[in-house]
């Protein structure tokens, strides 16, 4: 076993050294997929995630545990589910997205969007319990109340983000199904890492995924870099 | 026993009852707030206080009658509200005053001018580009103040407002809360503070188990002989009661 | 700073790249896991590519799966290697024809010390051997071409094996990688076409066994999906494709692909 990681080690620096421009490809198009896919989830799963935290209606429990439910949908029945939608025997086929990247931003974003909502209403409810009633007084009706909320909480919900996106990047099941691990189009690092794995080339899938590992460290090395340049409003006072 | 006054009611309650599932915050009160009044509400913890400035506020729905008049423009009674520990949002200090003004209905063009007025107001106008958060408790009261005063209410109600405060900060909040009501805002607040109430107020209200006891004019209520449950509050013999 | 620019255009890119891309000349083409982790396909496209500018996506897939996905008009053609599978496809309309491309070959590998004494060039005799033993022995079980060669090899030996399994026999519902993973890890016997095999890294004990029977001989054939099922499938470049891959530049790209000097498949198009 002990050959094995070394052998792994090994083979992820001299990936990484070598530059392999198809694996520059394979890692930007990783990237971009699960860039895209939490973009889109930030955008509608914070919102409907603050507003369900917020909003009172009939119901509203049962949605959430709903929501919750939804954050152990497997990856694969996702991307069997959109693969279905997507076929050109499915309902959505005339838009011939089937085994391109946009399926898989799609199916990726279908994934990931009850996490950053499930998460945002959990955070949000939080912050609501204890102060809704001084934002009511102030006149802030429900919308107001989700956007000043989301405002207030927004280095929590960077890391629901990151959150999502690590979740997204890292999983195989819904973008093999919908992509095709089609070489030069939508093949990314973990259906990669499969491929080889089921290739045998083991030392090469583990390398792989260290390098994959390595990005996502760096993305978050930067965004905590970020925030430390911004952090003016991160010190408070002990209540 | 209950005041009398011949002008008009800002805002009145009538048999006014909240209910928490079983538990009954309020029974049956008759209240009327007028115009320059500075009402002190009394009493032990659970005795109703901070329901009865919700209920006034309009915050909890309530069996009974709330009556709210509107000023003499014929717009909706003008109201805001300073909490024991105020929520301040995680940015500076000029824009949480910049979002009540919004959230307040005034419109953009003055947004600024009231902001720069509140804070100069409360002393803070030195703080406004530092975040909210980090300011001392004293400052943040003084900004929750600011907040209030800046959307111009006819009615200020404050739950408890020095409470958590350090000696010299209560002072200053104090000070500022005299000058609100020397202007001609009318305020409702509750304390545990009976000095404060002496200082404050021109009315004291004492509650006990969500009902109204006794509602005095300050100078009586601290001379005349009072029911017993109330006489012994103000002695300070009362027990605290969860 | 930079970088978030990278990102916009990245994300930005792949907003636009779903028109983009239909204007690039390109086809979808259902083909198996065990041909394109071969190598061929890397060997083979952009031989194609460069004759006629055409792009061809390969999307791998087991056979049934492959036929499925053509089957639903998801792809524009298919290239499998499960003759019978084929027919069936053609007899239902979803092709007009299928034409022979080419053929690779299975063999059996097991443990170096060879305890079930398999070795040899037959295919029937080995099998019966490792059922009289118990043998252990990995089967893909995923409704592949591989996996409906490997029930056949059984029944001539005399054994339904996915009726009444021999003792030993493990089916693990996963591709010839894993499945070869797994019986290395194990020291069993299993069933892999050539090419995979040769491009297997993970090998520990495991040897060719078997070799040589005519009868595990692995024929690959090519369809164009029927139009008249699918309109929208693009008929001509895949025509153009198919027509290729058997005519005497194909083949000979085809019998071009060795690894170590050992051609992995063998042209057979009939004129």
């Amino acid at each position: 076993m002990n050959g094995g990681f070394g052998d792994s080690l090994h083979a992820a620096f001299g990936l990484l050294a070598a530059a392999d421009p198809r694996l520059v490809d394979v890692l930007l198009l990783s990237l971009a997929v699960s860039g895209a896919a939490c973009a889109i989830a930030a955008a509608f799963g914070m919102a409907a995630g603050a507003w369900l935290a917020i909003a009172r209606f009939p119901g509203q429990r049962a949605l959430t545990a709903l929501l919750n439910t939804m954050l152990a949908l497997p990856p694969v029945v996702v991307g069997l589910a959109v693969y279905l939608l997507l076929s050109r025997s499915g309902p959505l086929g005339s838009l011939g997205l089937l085994f391109t990247p946009q399926a898989m931003v799609v199916a990726q974003t279908v994934l990931v969007l009850p996490i950053v909502a499930a998460l945002t209403r959990q955070l949000v409810a939080d912050a609501w319990r204890g102060n809704g009633e001084q934002l009511r007084s102030m006149g802030a009706g429900v919308l107001a109340s989700a956007a000043l909320l989301l405002l207030h909480e927004r280095l929590a919900l960077v890391t629901v983000l990151l959150t999502a996106f690590g979740r997204a990047i890292g999983e195989v099941g819904a973008v093999m199904i919908v992509g095709g691990n089609i070489e030069g189009v939508t093949r990314v690092m973990t259906t990669t890492i499969a491929l080889e794995t089921s290739k045998g080339d083991l030392p090469l899938a583990l390398g792989l995924g260290l390098v994959l590992l390595g990005v996502v460290f760096a993305l978050n090395a930067a965004i905590a870099l970020l925030q430390r340049r911004h952090g003016r409003h991160a010190e408070e006072r002990p209540r | 026993m209950s005041a009398m006054s011949a002008t008009t009611a800002l805002i009145a309650l009538g048999q006014a009852s909240v209910h928490f599932g079983p538990h009954a915050a309020l029974q049956r009160i008759d209240f009327e707030l007028r115009a320059g009044e500075r009402v002190a509400l009394v009493g032990a913890n659970g005795s109703g206080k901070t329901t009865l400035l919700r209920a006034l506020h309009g915050q909890v729905p309530l069996v009974g009658t709330r009556t709210v008049t509107n000023d003499a423009q014929g717009r909706a009674l003008a109201q805001a509200m300073v909490f024991q520990r105020p929520f301040l949002l995680r940015l500076s200090v000029w824009r949480n005053l910049m979002l009540a003004l919004w959230l307040g209905g005034v419109p953009r063009s003055q947004r600024a001018t009231r902001a720069r007025e509140s804070l100069t107001r409360v002393g803070l106008l030195d703080q406004a580009g530092r975040p909210a958060r980090v300011l001392s408790g004293g400052q943040q009261q003084r900004l929750a103040l600011a907040r209030a005063w800046a959307v111009r209410p006819q009615v200020l109600f404050l739950d408890e407002p020095t409470a958590s405060l350090d000696p010299s900060a209560k002072r200053e909040v104090e000070t500022l809360i005299a000058e609100f009501g020397r202007e001609g805002m009318a305020l409702v607040m509750s304390t545990h503070n009976l000095g404060q109430a002496k200082r404050l107020a021109t009315r004291v209200v004492y509650l006990e188990g969500g009902r109204l006891i006794v509602d005095l004019p300050t100078a009586e209520f601290f001379t005349q002989a009072l029911p017993e449950a109330a006489a012994l509050f103000v002695k300070g013999e009362m027990s605290w009661k969860e | 700073m930079r970088w978030t620019g990278r990102l916009w255009t990245g994300l930005l890119w792949l907003a636009l790249a779903g028109p983009a891309l239909a204007q690039e000349r390109f086809i979808v083409m259902a083909s198996t896991t065990s041909t394109e982790q071969s190598g061929l396909f890397a060997h083979l496209l952009p031989a194609f590519k460069a004759a006629s500018g055409i792009d061809v996506r390969v999307v791998a897939l087991g056979t049934g799966q492959a036929l499925d996905a053509a089957r639903r008009g998801d792809a524009d053609l298919v290239f499998v290697h499960d003759t019978a599978a084929e027919r069936k496809f053609v007899a239902e309309g979803f092709a007009t024809e299928r034409r022979a491309v080419m053929y690779n070959d299975f063999v059996v590998v097991g443990p170096k010390a060879d305890p079930a004494a398999v070795k040899g060039h037959d295919i029937a005799a080995a099998l019966a051997k490792l059922a009289g033993q118990g043998a252990p022995f990995v089967s893909r079980g995923d409704k592949s071409g591989t996996h409906a060669a490997e029930l056949r090899f059984w029944q001539l030996a005399g054994i339904d094996a996915a009726a009444a399994a021999p003792k030993g026999y493990r089916a693990c519902g996963c591709g010839m990688g894993p499945a070869l993973n797994i019986a290395s890890s194990a020291g069993a016997y299993a069933l892999t076409d050539r090419g995979t095999w040769l491009n297997f890294k993970n090998r520990g004990d495991l040897v060719i066994l078997v070799e040589g029977d005519s009868r595990l001989f692995n024929p690959y054939g090519v369809m164009v999906v029927n139009p008249a099922r699918h309109p929208h499938v693009k008929a001509v470049p895949a025509q153009t494709f198919a027509d290729w891959i058997v005519s005497p530049a194909g083949q000979s790209v085809i019998a071009g692909y060795k690894i170590g000097g050992q051609p992995l498949f063998f042209p057979n198009a009939t004129r």
